[in-house]
């Protein structure tokens, strides 16, 4: 009997939920540490990542409409296809990072129950955020949290999986469209995250994850203008002065913050409001009262 | 008339190849923006109002309000229902920006001829500039051409000076051989109530209720048409297809085909127009991100 070719496989970028070659033709070449081969990704170029506003943009209507209930029920089966994947994650992050397998595993589960603790937060965000507000006079003065918009995601490359997923997740659960760029070094375990988004229904666009070149797509990010904020993490101080005033001409959100790598496993600052709040418009409204 | 019959296959591959004609800056610059020239904007809904169509003649005369080095063109026409032709015309009058009527019982043509003559003189006398009308696609099919030929120059006597847009709906006719048939039988029809100046007869794809409408190859069957007639009578009749051209990519590839099949003369908004509402704000994207150089979001521009 012949041998059996190995059938591998050929990673895409995720955009309006298909997986797409890159328009531009380019791969991104990675070392795969434990097989000692290269593994070819798509480079997204400058033009993946209008496709993938426009899908993001697209989505807005079916995703930031969506009841918190309902997008608390998608995170959650998020979590749940993560789970049943586990050890194929596990050997993703082996790929290219260097953790023990205890370690690996340990961040799975950590993001798979960062998964579920914004799954919990869709549906209440509105409460803790929002509300009645006490007025002087016989009106009655209501605070509304909406999604942003659009959110570019830089994530960092360690803890890749945990950090993805935190970031890819709080502006997510509020009804936010997202677009997450993998960390250049290290992208396998993202573009495998892909596969969980698809898999979970959630609607087309409302998650589209690119790999490719930060230091080239950073600019168009912050030029586009359909694009409302961006959510980055230990960014250098040039390229964060960089997307500062860039972003500026479409008065864009840049959220950005410096963290070490044991600071994305404390569950209790990573999973709060509060990384969830960069990323709501509060909306206002007066109304008289009865009496 | 064609003396053969279409080949589906060649028309199909010759269309499709004018979707790969690599169209880059300053050249997509150009074709954007004569394709902002040749749109009609369009709105043809049961629910326009008034202020609709106000907002829609303010879009028309300046399609941005933002700042740019070269000023961008107007639009060639607003296109609306015959009530909403007065509205139009308030603000429309002496800009250039021309008032195109749907009439003669659109969308269907399934009227009486005496109600869709009434409908298309009336929207004449309320000002309109050009008629779209409908033939009777029932009537068509059911091979009673020379009672479409007919109406046809009933309509025409009627609207004169009007211009006149005959619409095909070419999604109702079945096959490339009978667009090709009742692309001929208009203009025929058209030709034989008197001499027609460039442009004063079109014949349109769609009336964009239905799908499909202005495809690839069903404009290319018409512009070949055109093209015949042409040769045989000198005169030139303007094509506008409509319906389903939403991207300014899809524009551009129009334009390649008419310039390949009719030549440059046909390369303006007096022998060729879009009958279009939401393409006019992607070619404003487009031209907006080579002028400026970043792409800009839905809320930068108007409603159409």
């Amino acid at each position: 009997m012949s041998q059996r070719v190995d059938v591998s496989k050929t990673w895409k970028l995720y955009i309006g939920g298909r997986f797409v070659r890159s328009e531009s033709g380019q791969s991104l070449p990675v070392k795969h540490k434990r097989h000692g081969t290269t593994v070819h990704l798509c480079k997204a170029s400058r033009k993946d990542l209008r496709d993938a506003v426009e899908a993001a943009t697209g989505a807005r209507k079916t995703w930031g409409t969506a009841s918190g209930y309902l997008r608390g029920q998608i995170l959650y089966r998020m979590a749940e296809m993560l789970e049943c994947r586990r050890a194929e994650m596990a050997e993703a992050l082996a790929a290219t990072g260097s953790a023990t397998p205890k370690k690996r595993l340990e961040e799975v589960d950590a993001s798979i129950d960062r998964l579920v603790g914004f799954a919990g937060w869709a549906d209440k965000i509105e409460q803790i955020l929002g509300g009645q507000n006490a007025v002087p006079g016989p009106y009655y003065n209501i605070t509304v949290p909406e999604p942003t918009g659009v959110v570019g995601i830089l994530s960092p490359d360690k803890p890749v999986l945990l950090a993805s997923v935190s970031m890819l997740a709080a502006p997510l659960c509020v009804g936010n469209t997202t677009i997450l760029l993998a960390p250049e070094s290290n992208p396998l375990p993202t573009a495998l995250l892909a596969e969980i988004v698809a898999t979970s229904d959630v609607p087309s666009g409302a998650v589209n994850i690119l790999t490719g070149s930060r230091d080239e797509l950073i600019g168009h990010m912050a030029d586009h203008r359909a694009i409302n904020a961006i959510s980055a993490v230990n960014l250098s101080d040039d390229m964060l002065q960089q997307l500062r005033e860039r972003s500026a001409a479409s008065i864009k959100r840049v959220r950005h913050e410096r963290l070490s790598q044991p600071a994305w496993s404390k569950h209790e600052e990573r999973c709060s409001p509060w990384c969830v709040e960069p990323f709501l418009e509060m909306k206002t409204m007066w109304h008289p009262s009865a009496c | 008339m064609a003396d053969h019959p279409i080949d589906a296959i060649m028309l199909e591959n010759r269309a499709a190849s004018f979707t790969r004609r690599s169209i880059k800056e300053s050249a997509k610059k150009q074709g954007l923006r004569l394709a902002l020239s040749m749109v009609d904007l369009t709105t043809l809904e049961g629910s326009d109002s008034p202020e609709k169509v106000r907002s829609l003649c303010r879009k028309a005369i300046r399609p941005w309000e933002g700042e740019i080095d070269t000023p961008l063109p107007s639009v060639a026409a607003v296109c609306v229902y015959p009530n909403l032709v007065p509205v139009a015309k308030e603000i429309l009058d002496g800009t250039g920006v021309h008032i195109a009527s749907v009439a003669t019982g659109f969308p269907s043509g399934q009227f009486p001829i005496g109600v869709r003559l009434r409908d298309a003189a009336e929207a004449v006398a309320a000002g309109a500039d050009e008629i779209d009308m409908v033939i009777n696609r029932g009537a068509f099919l059911a091979g009673r051409e020379a009672e479409v030929a007919e109406e046809i120059r009933e309509v025409r006597s009627t609207v004169h000076p009007a211009h006149l847009k005959i619409i095909l709906e070419t999604g109702e006719l079945g096959n490339y051989d009978a667009i090709r048939r009742a692309s001929d039988l208009a203009m025929e029809a058209a030709a034989s109530v008197g001499p027609i100046r460039d442009g004063e007869v079109f014949i349109k794809t769609s009336t964009g209720k239905i799908s499909p409408a202005a495809t690839m190859p069903s404009v290319l069957v018409m512009l070949e048409a055109i093209r015949d007639h042409w040769f045989a009578t000198g005169v030139r009749i303007g094509m506008k297809p409509a319906g389903g051209i939403r991207q300014a990519k899809s524009a551009l590839h129009q334009l390649a085909m008419v310039k390949e099949t009719l030549g440059d003369a046909w390369l303006t908004p007096r022998l060729f127009r879009f009958g279009a509402s939401s393409l006019a704000n992607d070619l404003l994207r487009q031209l907006i991100r080579i002028e400026k150089g970043c792409y800009m979001a839905e809320h930068d521009f108007s409603e159409a």
